[in-house]
């Protein structure tokens, strides 16, 4: 197995515990957070592959996880912050509470 | 100044401008209406007194004035005015005629509202009238013919609000125009056969020789000339215009209109026209004299009828109770004269008589409309009397016309026009029962006249209205006056001592006789008149009427046949049950034809255009909307029942994506990877 | 391999799973940003020095703080009843959707001959980044910086507390 087999073991890895924690708990808080690990997940992808894939562009990675860096961290402040204004609606932040679109 | 014949259409002009202000102007109008109207008449007497010079000088010669009237392509229809004798002897009587009873008209419809109205048509007809005299197109002749009959229904119908009025104008126009329908049928035939409808143009007229020999050399159905066919048709206008039997019975019934009415149009001038109309066109009818093996003459026809109407006239007269009817009778028999003149080949003679009776006849109507007028609309004769003392200037005149109309020898004019008569009848060798009945009627019409003038006159009041009568105002009988100086004076005319009239209407000198030229046939006449005089008188005025219902001497001798002849010899209810009751079958077939057959017919398609809405309604609110509805409520519920995935649980969410991208990732895998 | 990645990477994957199975918040939160620096270390070894410190400066600074602040600012009050723990119908599910997802993603890896250079990591300054930002990729930052603004006015927005009534009976 080569390094770079090995790194993209640990960010699927990253993305699985991302997933199942996402999908298993009821804490709103806690599964924006395996959100984020997910994004991790991928940033680390990212980062492997330009550690040991073969040279293309030689900044496209950084450039790129840079930005998802970013994004993620706008994404998680807006996400919270719903969460907030959820929880003062319905006094609990379960997920399972937020059913009001249910068809 | 003389006039020609270019100028004589202001004849008929004038009275036709007078005729427009007359239905312009308001019915307060009435000195506007009624001096146009005169002034009109007036102007046309003097434009005819001032043509007069230019005939005369050449008396042989028809002058012509033919113009274009429209442009037909291959040819054009030409109309055009012709000046000769015949035409404008006819035009003075017509306009002096005409102009007196516009002045009596003054007086008669002086308290009527319509008055305005009542001079408007009376121009009109006059216009139509003079029209048809200086006509030298039968087209034209046929326009004037067409819009006197018009005039004619208005003026009988002028107290229209009176349903017994209404229904006369309508007989009259109707029954005329049957006769009409011939006079056109002759027409269209003439032009096809000549190309040309002219009377005079140079050598190309229909009057002319070229064209009437052609005429009477060709034969149709039958083995009639083709002359004789188009003057029997053309015949059939003037019967029905001129009252000859059997289209008479319209004339009885026309006396509902006012009594001037009655005088101009029904006695002196309209029932004149189908006379003029034969005269006119009497080188057509007379076009077949030649010819050797023709099965009917059309002349011979026109005798008969005439001699047959002057009897039956005569006969229906003696039995009425009616002023006018008595009048409108003794004209019907008169115009029976005329024709018989015609048919037995003496033209001149029934002109002569055309121009004496409508001088005596219009003087006895107007008197009988004075009489009217005075005793307050009384007509019927067992009610009037004693009204020789009463009105005695209408009296005297009345006894003048009524004696030129008997014929009593010499002096009045009726005698010198029946003579000439008579005399054409006993000259012609087809047969004598003309004359027969000639004489008879002669013998007839002096009894039921010396009847009238009894009845009317002499006697004592037999009711209020005569008692309380009093002589008309001098515009009533200053033209009284002048038609009893005519009835006399017009007379000497045409003495077979001086023929002036017959060598004017001819061309050419008539060999002057002496005074009693006549003869055996003068005498008789004379004894006839004679014994109609003497039997009136015995009867009528020796014993005089003592009262209303008393009854009628002949009533009392002869009831059936006096009552038979009393109803007019039941004519109209002989039409009435067959012509009219054919009619109306035919109209009920009509009606049943067009109410079932094809208002059935139309209805049954509206009733399928409904039942085709009605289905599509139907098919649409059941069947389309209720597919589209269902369809509709199925995808509702399948909303429904979709819309039971989304639990608003955002795991379950995330969990279906999860798995939904590892299943495809699978299925990519296993397909190959693309 | 280098051990010190190995370590990295069991320290980070460990971190990770522990902090999402806590029922305390608070720890969970913190032992998450154990991770998220674990993974900042992980670059750092990797050789992308920015990227190790803009994941040290936005994660372990920033994002942790905030979602402190969430969870204190969420916290239940104390006369609540205690949140129900997770059903089991959830847990397996989850469990197999990410074992699902894992296998796959092993198989995927484990199956695909990757060619690497285990040579010396890409020579990259944080020049040649800035030049790349500002140049080649500059819309994309201003973009970014976009985004970044209108997520700070919404996040403020929707976490604002409701604002005073105008008037008594108004919805």
């Amino acid at each position: 197995m080569n390094p770079l087999q090995l790194c993209l073991l640990a960010s699927s890895g990253l993305f699985c515990i991302g997933l199942v924690a996402a999908l298993a708990r009821s804490n709103t808080i806690l599964v924006l957070l395996g959100l984020e690990l997910m994004l991790n997940a991928a940033n680390l992808n990212f980062i492997a592959f330009w550690r040991y894939g073969h040279p293309g562009a030689p900044a496209t990675g950084v450039i790129f996880v840079l930005f998802a860096i970013a994004v993620a961290a706008a994404e998680a402040a807006v996400g919270l912050a719903l969460i907030i204004a959820i929880s003062r609606h319905q006094r609990s932040i379960r997920l399972q509470e937020a059913v009001t679109l249910k068809g | 100044m003389t006039l020609g014949v270019e100028q004589i259409f202001l004849v008929p002009l004038l009275p036709l401008v007078a005729a427009a202000i007359g239905s312009l102007t308001p019915r307060r109008g009435r000195a506007l209406a009624a001096g146009s109207a005169i002034t009109a008449m007036a102007g046309a007497l003097i434009v005819s007194c001032l043509a007069l010079p230019g005939v005369l000088a050449e008396t042989s010669a028809h002058q012509v004035a033919n113009f274009d009237w429209f442009d037909l392509g291959a040819g054009a229809v030409r109309l055009g005015w012709v000046l000769d004798p015949l035409g404008l002897l006819m035009c003075l009587m017509v306009s002096f005629v005409g102009l007196l009873i516009f002045i009596f008209s003054l007086g008669y419809m002086h308290e009527d509202d319509n008055f305005t109205r009542f001079f408007c048509f009376l121009s009109l007809f006059a216009s139509a009238m003079l029209g048809l005299l200086v006509a030298n197109s039968l087209l034209l002749f046929f326009i004037c013919w067409e819009l006197v009959g018009l005039a004619s229904y208005l003026l009988i119908g002028f107290w229209f609000h009176q349903p017994s009025a209404a229904a006369a104008a309508k007989k009259a126009f109707i029954t005329t125009r049957i006769g009409d329908l011939g006079l056109l049928l002759g027409m269209v035939w003439l032009y096809h056969s000549t190309g040309t409808l002219l009377f005079y143009d140079h050598g190309h007229g229909v009057l002319e020789s070229s064209a009437l020999t052609a005429l009477a050399a060709q034969t149709t159905i039958g083995g009639l000339a083709v002359s004789t066919a188009i003057g029997l048709l053309i015949f059939c206008g003037a019967v029905g215009k001129s009252g000859q039997f059997p289209l008479h019975v319209w004339l009885p019934d026309a006396m509902e209109g006012p009594t001037p009415v009655s005088a101009l149009i029904h006695a002196a001038t309209m029932v004149a026209a189908g006379v003029f109309l034969i005269a006119r066109v009497f080188p057509l009818m007379s076009a077949d004299l030649g010819v050797g093996n023709a099965p009917v003459h059309a002349l011979t026809v026109v005798a008969f009828i005439g001699a047959l109407t002057a009897l039956m006239g005569a006969c229906i007269a003696v039995a009425q109770n009616d002023i006018k009817r008595v009048l409108a009778f003794s004209t019907v028999s008169q115009l029976g004269y005329m024709m018989l003149a015609l048919g037995v080949g003496s033209w001149v003679a029934a002109i002569f008589h055309l121009l004496t009776h409508a001088f005596f006849k219009a003087l006895l109507f107007l008197g009988a409309g004075s009489v009217i007028h005075a005793a307050h609309h009384e007509q019927d004769i067992r009610r009037l009397g004693g009204l020789g003392a009463k009105m005695r200037l209408t009296f005297l005149t009345f006894v003048v016309g009524m004696m030129a109309l008997a014929g009593v020898p010499f002096l009045f004019s009726g005698f010198w026009s029946k003579e000439a008569i008579l005399h054409a009848a006993h000259d012609w060798n087809v047969s004598s029962l003309p004359l027969l009945m000639g004489l008879t009627g002669v013998g007839l019409t002096a009894f039921y006249m010396t009847r009238l003038v009894a009845e009317t006159f002499r006697g004592q009041p037999r009711s209020d209205a005569a008692g309380h009568a009093h002589e008309s105002p001098a515009v009533m009988t200053v033209p009284l006056l002048l038609l009893a100086v005519g009835s006399v004076l017009l007379g000497f005319l045409g003495t077979p001592a001086w023929p002036w009239l017959q060598s004017t209407l001819l061309g050419h000198e008539v060999e002057r006789e002496s005074l009693f030229a006549g003869g055996g046939l003068m005498m008789l006449s004379i004894l006839l008149v004679a014994i109609g005089l003497g039997a009136g008188w015995a009867l009528y005025l020796r014993r005089g009427r003592r009262s209303e219902s008393a009854a009628d001497p002949i009533a009392a001798a002869a009831p059936r046949t006096f009552a038979f002849l009393g109803a007019r010899m039941k004519l109209d209810e002989l039409y009435g049950a067959t012509v009219i009751a054919a009619a109306d079958a035919l109209a009920a077939l009509a009606d049943f034809c067009d109410r079932r057959g094809w208002d059935g017919a139309v209805r049954f398609v509206a009733q399928l255009g409904v039942f085709t809405g009605l289905a599509s309604r139907d098919t649409d609110e059941e069947g389309l909307n209720q597919g589209f509805n269902a369809v509709g409520e199925r995808l509702r519920g399948a909303g429904r029942f979709y819309s039971r995935s989304q639990t608003g649980e955002t795991h379950g969410y995330l969990l279906t994506v999860a798995l939904a991208f590892v299943v495809i990732v699978v299925l990519v895998a296993i397909g190959g990877g693309r | 391999m280098n051990p010190a990645a190995l370590i990295i990477i069991v320290v980070l994957l460990a971190s990770a799973a522990v902090a999402l199975s806590l029922r305390n918040l608070v720890r969970a939160a913190l032992l998450l940003t154990v991770s998220w620096a674990g993974l900042a270390a992980f670059y750092l070894w990797a050789g992308a020095e920015f990227v190790a410190f803009a994941q040290v400066l936005v994660y372990v600074g920033a994002v942790s703080m905030v979602v402190l602040f969430a969870v204190l600012l969420t916290r239940p009050a104390p006369t609540d009843p205690p949140p129900p723990r997770a059903t089991y119908g959830r847990v397996l599910g989850a469990l197999l959707a990410g074992s699902a997802v894992g296998g796959l993603l092993c198989g995927a890896i484990l199956g695909t001959p990757l060619p690497s250079s285990p040579g010396a990591p890409p020579a990259l300054t944080v020049r040649e980044i800035g030049r790349q930002l500002m140049g080649v990729h500059a819309a994309a930052l201003l973009v970014a910086g976009v985004l970044l603004t209108v997520a700070l006015l919404g996040a403020i927005v929707l976490a604002a507390a409701p604002g005073r009534r105008r008037s008594p009976d108004a919805p």
